[in-house]
């Protein structure tokens, strides 16, 4: 099977490999596919509290050459993004500019469900953030 | 050193210069059909044909009428295994595999289970071998034949053919073996081996492609197989079709050399695998061999690289052809189910390499291999979420993984 030049750019030149810190609340992290199946996807975001921009993207693949080129690209279009326009990324916009072959198509899906998987953790840890924030007033005894 | 350089010997192996030489007059001037009596091209056909089968016999310590020269190990695992099942209907319908074997063995079973047949896939131990205690168990009175493989295409591992040869003698069954990786690298003997059928071709040990052979027991039991392609009688009436002459001496010259080389190569190959091993296992954690090192060929390894998947190992050593169990890498969806019935979990069958040595192979080459893949794995481990998470004190088998 012979790979898109554009795939074997991201294989061999992958863009933003990396973690950032999970437990930092501006960051999103997704873990999406099993190793079973032969991928894993880790895709993580940083939003910018102020503006909800994407500042940063970071991902680490367990796959194929396709799984680690589609999250590669995935970071690269998710930085300079805002929350609600990194949702609108679809998997066939990956297959497209990797031109993935049909067999290859499950790892752009998958890279579509660790953004989304990443967006989620991200709003999560905001709205629980909030929560929190009221829990602690009510919880802590005033010193 | 060329590149690319080929460590994929299980696969295929390139004709040998010496075998093509033997082969080439048989296109243009000894073209003649063995089965014209009448005039010198037909005799001249027909003796290096015989003398073609008396060096594949000699390989394996059988006598030249034992010898049917089929298309293949894919035709004469059908052969043997549809041909026994029909010839021996009315004594029972039973069959014993393993679930190791190659394709064309389990293929062929399952094709006789629709047809009324009943088989016991045997499972493999963690060491790729069968127990010989499950063989005996699964053995009733409708046993017809039991099938198991020499030595395994993807691990290399042998299995124990000796005493699976003197259970099915005991028992009067007949035994069958596809011995497609075994012959012309191991010394293996029909006699000692006490089999009735065994499975071989020619482009596993240097000879062409397109021709193989199925040798079939004639004393002590003499076996009798219903014949599966129907025509001119040739082949003592067990395999119809005008015989493929160059293959077939091509064949014969490869049985030939294996015989005269095989001690002094297979320990040549048997050094520069155990250097790779070692090699890989100094520079690299977390890598497994695949099957018992110990009852295995000596020029296949294979290992599973955690934490890495196959298909993009493979593209990092674009220069190397070696092959892997993932399924990225193949036309199946489902990783190898050969690691798989090892036991040793689908993500490990995902990251696993299979190498086969051969005739060609150098110790310079088994040197940058070890180099390409090392710098690859570390590579790949670096963009790896398992390897991070295990580094971080991650149980992977703990947790919750959403399949898709």
């Amino acid at each position: 099977m012979a790979y898109s030049d554009k795939v074997i750019d991201h294989y061999e030149n992958p863009r933003n490999v990396g973690s950032l810190p999970k437990d930092d609340l501006n960051v999103g992290t997704g873990l999406v596919g099993a190793p079973e199946c032969g991928d894993v996807m880790k895709l993580q975001v940083k939003v910018n509290p102020d503006t909800g921009v994407i500042d940063d993207a970071k991902f680490k693949t367990f796959g194929c050459g396709s799984a680690i080129a589609s999250s590669s690209l995935a970071t690269e279009w998710l930085k300079g993004k805002t929350v609600d326009q990194a949702l609108a990324i679809k998997n066939t916009d990956i297959v497209a500019e990797l031109s993935l072959p049909p067999v290859k198509i499950h790892c752009s899906v998958l890279a579509e469900d660790a953004i989304k998987a990443a967006i989620a953790d991200y709003k999560k840890k905001q709205g629980d953030a909030k929560g929190d924030a009221a829990a602690d007033t009510h919880a802590q005894p005033s010193a | 050193m060329k590149l690319p350089i080929y460590m994929d010997y299980h696969a295929t192996t390139p004709v040998d210069p010496r075998v093509l030489e033997a082969m080439t007059p048989f296109f243009t001037q000894h073209f003649g059909n063995p089965a014209s009596r009448n005039h010198a091209f037909g005799w001249e056909a027909e003796e290096a044909v015989e003398t073609a089968r008396k060096n594949v016999a000699d390989l394996i310590g059988a006598t030249a009428k034992e010898i049917i020269f089929t298309s293949g190990a894919t035709e004469s695992n059908n052969l043997a295994i549809k041909g026994v099942a029909e010839m021996y209907r009315e004594k029972g319908n039973h069959i014993i595999t393993c679930v190791t074997e190659h394709k064309a063995v389990i293929d062929t079973c399952k094709k006789l289970e629709k047809q009324g047949a009943r088989v016991t896939y045997l499972p493999v131990q963690k060491d790729g071998r069968i127990s010989l205690d499950d063989l005996r168990a699964a053995i009733t009175d409708k046993t017809i034949l039991i099938t198991i493989m020499a030595a395994n295409n993807e691990i290399g591992v042998l299995q124990p053919i000796a005493e699976i040869g003197a259970i099915a003698k005991e028992k009067g069954i007949i035994f069958h073996t596809d011995a497609v990786q075994i012959v012309g690298k191991v010394p293996f003997n029909v006699n000692e081996a006490k089999v009735d059928l065994v499975s071989m071709s020619a482009h596993k040990l240097y000879g062409p492609k397109g021709v193989g052979a199925l040798y079939v027991r004639r004393r002590n039991p003499r076996v009798l197989l219903a014949e599966q392609i129907n025509g001119g009688g040739h082949e003592r009436g067990m395999r119809s079709g005008t015989l493929n002459v160059p293959g077939i001496v091509g064949f014969g010259k490869a049985a030939e050399l294996a015989r005269q080389e095989m001690a002094t190569e297979s320990q040549r190959l048997r050094t520069l695998r155990d250097k790779l091993n070692a090699k890989l296992h100094a520079n690299l954690d977390e890598i497994y061999i695949n099957g018992s090192m110990e009852h295995r060929l000596p020029h296949n390894l294979n290992i599973s690289f955690a934490y890495v998947e196959g298909e993009s190992l493979l593209m990092g050593i674009n220069d190397v052809a070696v092959s892997s169990g993932s399924a990225c890498t193949s036309a199946s969806l489902e990783p190898s189910y050969v690691l798989k019935a090892l036991g040793a979990g689908d993500d490990l069958a995902h990251s696993s390499i299979r190498f086969g040595l051969g005739r060609w192979t150098t110790d310079e080459e088994v040197d940058y291999v070890v180099d390409r893949l090392t710098t690859v794995v570390r590579r790949l481990r670096e963009m790896s979420p398992l390897y991070e998470m295990v580094k971080e004190g991650v149980d992977l088998t703990k947790m919750q993984w959403v399949a898709h």
